[in-house]
């Protein structure tokens, strides 16, 4: 008897709707196993890794300005990776658009304004989108590979971002710790509830995103191009379309939503400028971009899942005294089930028996 | 499908409920690397152990550990407080701000936050002056190295390490007035490959004496791959090097929690800045090893004077690597200088990064 896998003619609808059901399913099990081993009670790990954190309004909170920068990254990059672009780079563009979008209140820190707030959110947003445009241009001119190209540029902007808050924009009254001064009252990102949290605007910002996206996409000749482009780039050019343009819009799009999630969180949760403002958000978002099927609605989900996983592995640690470093093989094993249920949509499990080469039936 | 899904619930509420019951006072600790990182974060959670040692029931000491500092600390933090903690203890310069945040909302949790500089009515900050145990090691380099120059691996240009480049080049200046120092930077607390190049760059470059203020153990591991003698950070390195390791600055944060959670018990804890050094214990020095025994008696006695405070190692007339003059003879650099250190002594061979 031997277990094959065979190509399906179609994608299946029904295995696109339940993979990630099964892989959630599979998860809990395998986690469950791994809990026991460590001599962990696996009912009370599995409580403080899915449901604790949304049992209290202030965790909700927590979950949203984890999952903001995320599922605006990783929906600018869903765009991206439609089109046959692959722009891995969102985490300098992020960088970027929060120091671009931060000029105002450190460099003109005395000014008070209602405009203040607007005018970052664009110069944020700018910023992504002009140093996304890098990889593009040498993309579409020099023939670059934009994978290398994009990634290297995150080291840039990163070292970028060091040497500022350590030198020009140091606060000048911190002491010589490497900080920028505080933004004042007229930079910060109001929360959406300050009774109840601190979850800022950049949810807001995450959900009309992803609507905006998800309607570009499904309804608007631009979402089409993307598609057709991402497809086959010949096709695209018979339709009229132009790669070139394409490139351009693919990292503009995406290095602007990156840029927006830069500056909100600096505006929004941080209020300053320091050497690290992100633990990794530009490239967590590539994994909640395939987590979500290049779907703005799919990757919102999984932005909000994965946000759970590190506050249910925080959790974790905390009421169980489960290690971090289990927490972190937790969500590996989550990502990791998820894209081998995805097989599922594409082949079909057949079990064949040895003296019948064709029978048996599907198992699956 | 419901049903289960509700039991087990219920049963996760109950075996939780079942464990708060219990009135002990919880201290709670934030880490910003791992506990196992063999430097910094080590040293905090074995004085957290001496701490629960010390109470035993009556305390519980749970912690988060790799922590980043950002959105995630102010959370972390937050979720100690919310979670009945009394004491929480953030061991990171980056969790200064987050610290500070969240204890306004909290005004009833106790924090107390190393390295930094902010205070408030329910914030202390604390910190060692680790420099004492740099000057220490820099009359040992002095002594032991022929070609006169030692390879520092620096972490972040903060003040900070900064004081810790001066203290050891003065050391090594008091027994050797030409002693001269390369420093490489890293930028990083704890990144053992990268530490490991700068220490075989440092080497290539012809120093033959390594020390570091980042936290890992590779450049001690190097520096017996090439036979040169170095120095532990933060923790007693000597396993990493059992022929290298002349000491190391351990950083001995136990006797310093015990005090402050019977502080907190007795009721008589108060905001402060704690800058405490050998004298009180927060600091110690690691056997001197792989030495002739007159270093090590000269190493014990600047030990015992800097402890009793006869010997403050910055101690003018100290010049500034642009040549001016910082401290006259005799004068001796205030607390407020130190902790805001961005200048380099002369015989630093190095630009400080602005």
């Amino acid at each position: 008897m031997r277990i094959e896998l065979e190509r399906r003619p179609a994608h299946s609808a029904l295995f696109s709707a339940l993979s990630p059901f099964i892989a959630l399913g599979l998860t809990v099990i395998a986690g469950a196993i791994i809990f026991t081993i460590m001599g962990k009670n696996p009912v009370a790990a599995l409580y403080s890794f899915f449901i604790e954190p949304l049992t209290e309004v202030w965790s909700l909170h927590e979950l949203a300005i984890k999952a903001a920068p995320l599922i605006l990254i990783a929906v600018g990059l869903s765009v991206c990776f439609r089109s046959n672009n692959w722009n891995i780079g969102a985490e300098g563009q992020f960088v970027i658009g929060a120091i671009s979008g931060s000029i105002i209140p450190i460099v003109f820190y005395e000014w008070h304004s209602v405009l203040v707030l607007p005018l970052m959110i664009v110069m944020g947003m700018a910023g992504g989108a002009l140093y996304a445009a890098i990889p593009a241009l040498l993309k579409t001119r020099f023939n670059t590979n934009e994978i290398l190209s994009s990634l290297m540029l995150v080291y840039v902007a990163q070292l970028f971002l060091d040497w500022l808050v350590r030198g020009p924009w140091r606060n000048p009254e911190g002491f010589n710790f490497p900080e920028t001064r505080d933004f004042n009252a007229s930079a910060i990102l109001p929360e959406i509830l300050p009774a109840s949290g601190r979850a800022n605007f950049g949810f807001v910002f995450a959900i009309i995103a992803t609507l905006l996206t998800w309607f570009m996409m499904r309804h608007m000749l631009k979402g089409f191009e993307v598609s057709v482009l991402g497809q086959s780039a010949r096709a695209g050019r018979f339709a009229g379309f132009s790669a070139n343009r394409m490139v351009f819009f693919a990292f503009l799009f995406s290095g602007a939503l990156a840029g927006l999630a830069g500056i909100s969180e600096v505006s929004g949760a941080i209020n300053e400028l320091q050497p690290v403002i992100s633990p990794g958000y530009g490239f967590t978002a590539i994994i909640v971009a395939f987590l979500g099927r290049l779907n703005p609605l799919g990757i919102f989900a999984a932005g909000l899942i994965l946000a759970l996983t590190y506050l249910g592995g925080e959790a974790a640690q905390i009421s169980i005294g489960l290690p971090d470093k289990i927490a972190r093989v937790f969500q590996g094993m989550l990502l990791f089930f998820v894209l081998a249920c995805d097989t599922l949509i594409h082949y079909r499990v057949r079990i064949k028996s040895a003296v019948h080469a064709n029978a048996a039936g599907e198992g699956a | 499908m419901k049903n289960a899904l509700l039991t087990l619930t219920a049963a996760a509420v109950l075996s939780l409920a079942a464990g708060a019951a219990q009135a002990a006072t919880k201290i709670c600790f934030v880490y910003v690397g791992s506990k196992t990182d063999g430097g910094w974060t080590q040293a905090h959670d074995i004085g957290r152990q001496e701490l629960q040692n010390h109470f035993g029931d009556k305390i519980e000491t749970p912690y988060l550990e790799n922590v980043a500092e950002g959105p995630d600390a102010e959370r972390a933090i937050e979720r100690f407080a919310r979670s009945g903690c009394e004491l929480v203890f953030t061991t990171s310069f980056g969790f200064m701000d987050p610290t500070l945040k969240v204890a306004k909302k909290f005004p009833k949790v106790k924090f107390e936050h190393a390295t930094g500089y902010k205070t408030a009515e329910n914030v202390t900050s604390y910190n060692s002056r680790f420099y004492q145990g740099r000057y220490i090691q820099g009359q040992i380099a002095g002594k032991m190295s022929e070609a006169g120059v030692a390879g520092y691996i620096a972490s972040f240009p903060i003040p900070e390490v900064v004081q810790g480049i001066n203290a050891f080049l003065l050391g090594a200046q008091s027994v050797n007035p030409d002693f001269e120092i390369k420093v490489v930077w890293v930028n990083s607390w704890f990144d053992a490959g990268k530490e490991a190049d700068a220490a075989k760059a440092l080497i290539d470059q012809g120093v033959d004496i390594l020390t570091q203020h980042t936290d890992s153990t590779a450049p001690i591991q190097v520096a017996a791959e090439r036979g040169i003698k170095a120095f532990g950070q933060a923790s007693d390195m000597i396993d990493a090097g059992p022929e290298t390791q002349l000491t190391a600055i351990v950083d001995t944060w136990g006797a310093y929690y015990i005090k402050r959670t019977e502080a907190l018990m007795d009721g008589t804890w108060k905001t402060q800045s704690t800058w405490d050094g050998l004298a009180d214990g927060i600091l110690q020095m690691a056997p001197y090893t792989n030495m002739p025994d007159d270093v090590k008696q000269m190493a014990m006695e600047t030990e015992a004077k800097v402890a009793k405070g006869e010997l403050h190692p910055f101690t003018g007339p100290i010049t500034k690597q642009d040549g001016t003059e910082w401290l006259k003879a005799n004068e001796v650099a205030d607390d407020g200088t130190l902790l805001g250190m961005n200048f380099y002594v002369a015989g630093v061979d190095d630009q400080l990064p602005q």
